[in-house]
C-alpha cells in the first residue's frame, strides 16, 4: 500500500518524475493547467504504487509527496 | 593618568579601531598604510580578535561585508588604488545597509600614481565611487589626535545609521608621528543590532541580508528609504572648525593635512594686517554647505581661496555652497608637493588687493 | 500509511522561480533536508551568489546573505570568523565560482577556512543566458562560442574539483551528481560529509554538483540529464578527490 500527493501548484511539468517512475504510473495531465500555466503531472494508477520515493527525489520543484 | 603616547598615524587607526570595540580587521599591504595591518596582526592576537590577511582588495571588502552583517565592528584599511578595487563592496555595503569602517590613507594618482601625499581621492569618497545612489560618511582628520577620536567615532556613526563611515587621511597622517591622547573609557556606543546574522537560535523568522530589490517601486522605495536617511545625516552630524570667521576679509577653507599650512599663514598674514578665516570642514560628506553660506554673507569677506592637495575637487562643493555671493578662488598641489607658507601667503595679497 | 518522502522544514514556502526541469531544485532541497537532519538549521548562515540562485536566501530557512558575484567564499570566511561556533556554507554557479571568484574560493580553501562550498556546475552561465563558463565543454556550443568552444581560441575547461584538491587546506572534496535517483542519493551523502567536516573543524569542504540548465542547453529536462551523463561525466568524473579516507 502506497501513495503519492502532487502539489499541482508548483509543478512545473518538467516530466522527470515521469522518466524516472520504476512502474510507469505517472504522467503529464494534458486535460489541466496549474495556475503557473504548465500541465501537471499525476499518477494515473496509485495501486501499482510501490512508494519507492523515486520520483519525489528527481522532482527539482518538491511537488510530491510519499506516503507508504 | 594621563594616556599620552608619541605614536605613528597609521598605529594610531588601528589602536583606536580596537578600542572603538573592533575585532574583525580585513587587509591587503599597500603603501602607505600597511603598518595598520603590522599593528593589527598583534594587537588583535592580544583582544582575541582577527586581522586577516586577504587576497586582495576585493576580498578583504566582501569580508569587511560578511562581518558587518553578522554583527561585528569591522574594519578595512588601504590606500588609493586599493580604494578603487573595494568600490564593489562599498556600493554592496551601502545596498544593504550595513555598518563599517574604511580608512582611505590617500596618495597620488590617477594609475598606480605616487606614494606621497595627496587630496585626490575627495571626489571618489563624497561622490558615489562605486555604482548607485548611496553616500558614506567622510571624516577629514587633520592631527593625530584627531584621527584617534574620529576613528572611534566612526563606529558609532556606522552603527547609529548603518551605513559606511570612510576617514580619508592622507600619506603624511599615516606617517608622522604626534603625541595622543587615549581616553581611559572610550565613548562606545552600544546599538543592537536585531538585523545580524547570528544562526536562528530559536528565531522564528530567518534574517537575510541583501541588496537585490529587483522590482521597480520596491527598489524606488529602498533608495527613497536612503535618502531619508541620509537627510537624517546631514541634519546631525556635519562637522566643521571654523577659526577666526568672525570679520575676515579672506577665508581659507582647507580639509585634512592642508588646513594645518593655512593656520601658519593666517599668523603672517595678520601680522600684514590682513584679516584671514579658515574654513576646515571635518565631515566632508555632510558638506557643511550652510556654514559656506553663512560666512559668504558677511560684508567683510571679499573672497575664498580654497587650498587642496589636488586639480580642483572639494572647491566644487564650496562654491556650490558660497552660491556666487563670493568669488571662490582655487590653489592646488599634486604629485606629493605641498603648497608652501609664502605661495599661500601671495595668493592671499593678491586676493586682498596689498600686492603693490 | 506514513508519509515517507515530504517537503523539508529546511526550505522557506517560498516556491522555486527556476526553469522546469532545472536540478538547481534538487541540490537546494538537499542542503535543506541534511540541514534539517543534522539538527544544524538554527545555527547555519549561508552565502547566496550571483547567478540564476540569486535569491535563495528566500528559499533556505536558515539565516543567509547575499554576496557579490564571486564573492561568496570572503564573505562566508568573515561571518565563520565573526561566528567561529556557527555553520557556514557558500551556494556558488560556475561563473560565479570559477571565472571572477576564482580567487577567493582558491584563497579560502588554501587557507583551510572551516566554511563549506556547493559548486554547482552546470557547464555555461545560466542567469545571463547561455554565455560559455569556465567549465563549458570542448566543443560545447553557446552563445558566446557559437563555434563550439574551441581550445585554441576559448582554452580548456577547468576541473575545478581536481584544483582545489591541491590545496592543503581543502580536507574534503567530492564531485557528485543529480541525474538520477541512486547519484542523487550519493550527492546527498555527500552534502552531509561535507557538512560534517566543518562541524568538525577539520578545515575547507566543497562538494561540486554537475546540474543541468535545460534553457541554456537548447534541451529538455529528461534529455538534459542524459547530455550531462554522456558529456559532461567524461570531462568531469565523479569521486573523492580529497578526503577518501576521512572518518566524520
Ligand atoms: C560583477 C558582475 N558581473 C556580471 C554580472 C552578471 N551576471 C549575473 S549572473 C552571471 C553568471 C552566473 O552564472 P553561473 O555562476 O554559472 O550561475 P548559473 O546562473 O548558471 O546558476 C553574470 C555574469 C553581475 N551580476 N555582477
Ligand atoms: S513512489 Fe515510486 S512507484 Fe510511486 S509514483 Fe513515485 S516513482 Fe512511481
Ligand atoms: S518532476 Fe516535479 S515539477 Fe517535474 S513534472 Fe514531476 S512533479 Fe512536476
Ligand atoms: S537558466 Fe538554466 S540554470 Fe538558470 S534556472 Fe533556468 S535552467 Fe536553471
Amino acid at each position: 500500500m502506497a501513495r503519492t500527493e502532487f502539489n499541482i501548484e508548483l509543478c512545473k511539468g518538467c516530466g522527470l518524475c515521469v522518466s524516472v517512475c520504476p512502474q510507469k504510473i505517472i504522467a503529464l495531465r494534458k486535460d489541466i493547467l496549474n495556475s503557473k500555466g504548465f500541465h501537471p503531472s499525476g499518477v494515473e494508477d496509485m495501486d501499482r504504487c510501490t512508494g519507492c520515493t523515486i520520483c519525489a527525489t528527481i522532482c527539482p520543484d518538491c511537488v510530491i509527496t510519499v506516503y507508504r | 593618568m594621563s594616556n599620552r603616547v608619541l605614536m605613528k598615524g597609521n598605529e594610531v587607526i588601528a589602536e583606536a579601531a580596537v578600542r572603538a570595540g573592533c575585532r574583525h580587521y580585513f587587509g591587503y599591504p599597500i603603501t602607505p598604510q600597511t603598518e595598520v595591518m603590522h599593528y593589527m596582526a598583534t594587537r588583535m592576537a592580544e583582544v582575541n580578535g582577527t586581522m586577516l590577511q586577504a587576497e586582495s582588495e576585493v576580498a578583504a571588502i566582501n569580508m569587511v561585508y560578511g562581518a558587518a552583517a553578522a554583527g561585528a565592528r569591522v574594519m578595512t584599511t588601504s590606500s588609493s588604488p586599493g580604494i578603487s578595487l573595494k568600490q564593489e563592496g562599498i556600493s554592496y555595503i551601502a545596498g544593504a545597509e550595513l555598518p563599517a569602517v574604511v580608512v582611505n590613507v590617500v596618495r597620488s594618482g590617477p594609475g598606480l600614481g605616487g606614494i606621497l601625499p595627496a587630496q585626490g581621492d575627495y571626489f571618489q569618497a563624497t561622490k558615489g565611487g562605486g555604482h548607485g545612489d548611496y553616500r558614506n560618511i567622510v571624516l577629514a582628520p587633520a592631527s593625530i589626535q584627531e584621527l584617534y577620536e574620529l576613528t572611534v567615532e566612526a563606529f558609532n556613526l556606522s552603527d547609529r545609521y548603518r551605513m559606511l563611515t570612510m576617514i580619508l587621511g592622507d600619506g603624511a597622517l599615516g606617517q608622522m608621528m604626534e603625541p595622543v591622547e587615549f581616553r581611559d573609557v572610550e565613548p562606545i556606543e552600544n546599538v543592537a543590532k536585531p538585523w545580524a546574522l547570528t544562526g536562528r537560535k530559536g528565531r522564528s523568522e530567518h534574517n537575510t541580508v541583501t541588496s537585490i530589490y529587483i522590482e521597480a517601486d520596491v527598489m524606488e522605495a529602498f533608495n527613497n528609504k536612503l535618502q531619508a536617511k541620509y537627510a537624517k545625516v546631514t541634519e546631525n552630524e556635519i562637522r566643521v572648525e571654523c577659526v577666526d570667521c568672525e570679520e575676515p576679509e579672506i577665508i581659507l577653507t582647507a580639509f585634512g593635512l592642508v588646513s594645518r599650512i593655512c593656520r601658519n599663514v593666517m599668523q603672517l598674514a595678520a601680522k600684514e594686517g590682513i584679516k584671514v578665516g579658515l574654513i576646515r570642514p571635518i565631515t566632508l560628506w555632510p558638506f557643511p554647505s550652510q556654514t559656506y553660506a553663512e560666512i559668504a554673507a558677511k560684508p567683510s569677506v571679499k573672497a575664498f581661496l580654497d587650498l587642496e592637495l589636488n586639480c580642483g575637487q572639494m572647491v566644487e562643493d564650496v562654491r556650490l555652497a558660497v552660491n556666487g555671493a563670493k568669488p571662490v578662488h582655487f590653489h592646488g598641489r599634486t604629485g606629493g608637493n605641498l603648497p608652501t607658507q609664502h605661495e599661500i601667503l601671495e595668493h592671499i595679497r593678491t586676493l586682498a588687493g596689498r600686492n603693490a | 500509511m506514513k508519509p515517507v518522502f515530504t517537503r523539508t522544514t529546511g526550505l522557506t514556502d517560498k516556491p522555486f522561480h527556476y526553469c522546469p526541469g532545472c536540478t538547481h531544485g534538487i541540490i537546494h532541497r538537499l542542503i535543506a533536508e541534511v540541514m534539517v537532519e543534522m539538527n544544524i538549521l538554527d545555527t547555519t548562515i549561508g552565502v547566496s551568489p550571483v547567478g540564476c540562485t540569486y535569491n535563495n536566501y528566500e528559499y533556505f530557512a536558515c539565516d543567509m546573505i547575499q554576496a557579490a558575484h564571486g564573492r561568496a567564499p570572503a564573505v562566508g570566511t568573515a561571518i565563520k570568523r565573526v561566528h567561529p561556533e556557527n555553520m557556514v556554507f557558500t551556494y556558488q554557479g560556475d561563473g560565479d565560482l570559477a571565472a571572477i571568484g576564482a580567487a577567493e574560493i582558491v584563497h579560502a580553501a588554501a587557507r583551510g577556512e572551516k566554511i563549506s562550498t556547493f559548486f554547482v556546475n552546470n557547464a555555461v552561465y545560466g542567469m545571463t543566458s547561455g554565455q560559455m563558463a569556465p567549465t563549458t565543454l570542448i566543443g560545447q556550443v553557446t552563445t558566446t562560442s557559437p563555434f563550439g568552444r574551441r581550445p585554441e581560441f576559448e582554452g580548456y575547461p577547468i576541473n575545478v574539483s581536481e584544483m582545489i584538491a591541491t590545496l592543503r587546506g581543502a580536507v574534503y572534496v567530492e564531485r557528485v551528481a543529480v541525474n538520477d535517483f541512486s547519484h542523487i542519493t550519493k550527492a546527498k551523502k555527500a552534502i552531509k560529509k561535507a557538512f560534517r567536516v566543518q562541524q568538525e573543524g577539520l578545515g575547507f569542504s566543497m562538494v561540486e554538483i554537475l546540474s543541468t540548465c535545460p534553457t541554456n542547453w537548447g534541451k529538455d529536462p529528461v534529455a538534459s540529464l542524459r547530455w550531462m551523463e554522456d558529456a559532461m561525466f567524461k570531462q568531469y568524473p565523479l569521486g573523492i578527490y580529497r578526503g577518501q579516507d576521512l572518518e566524520v
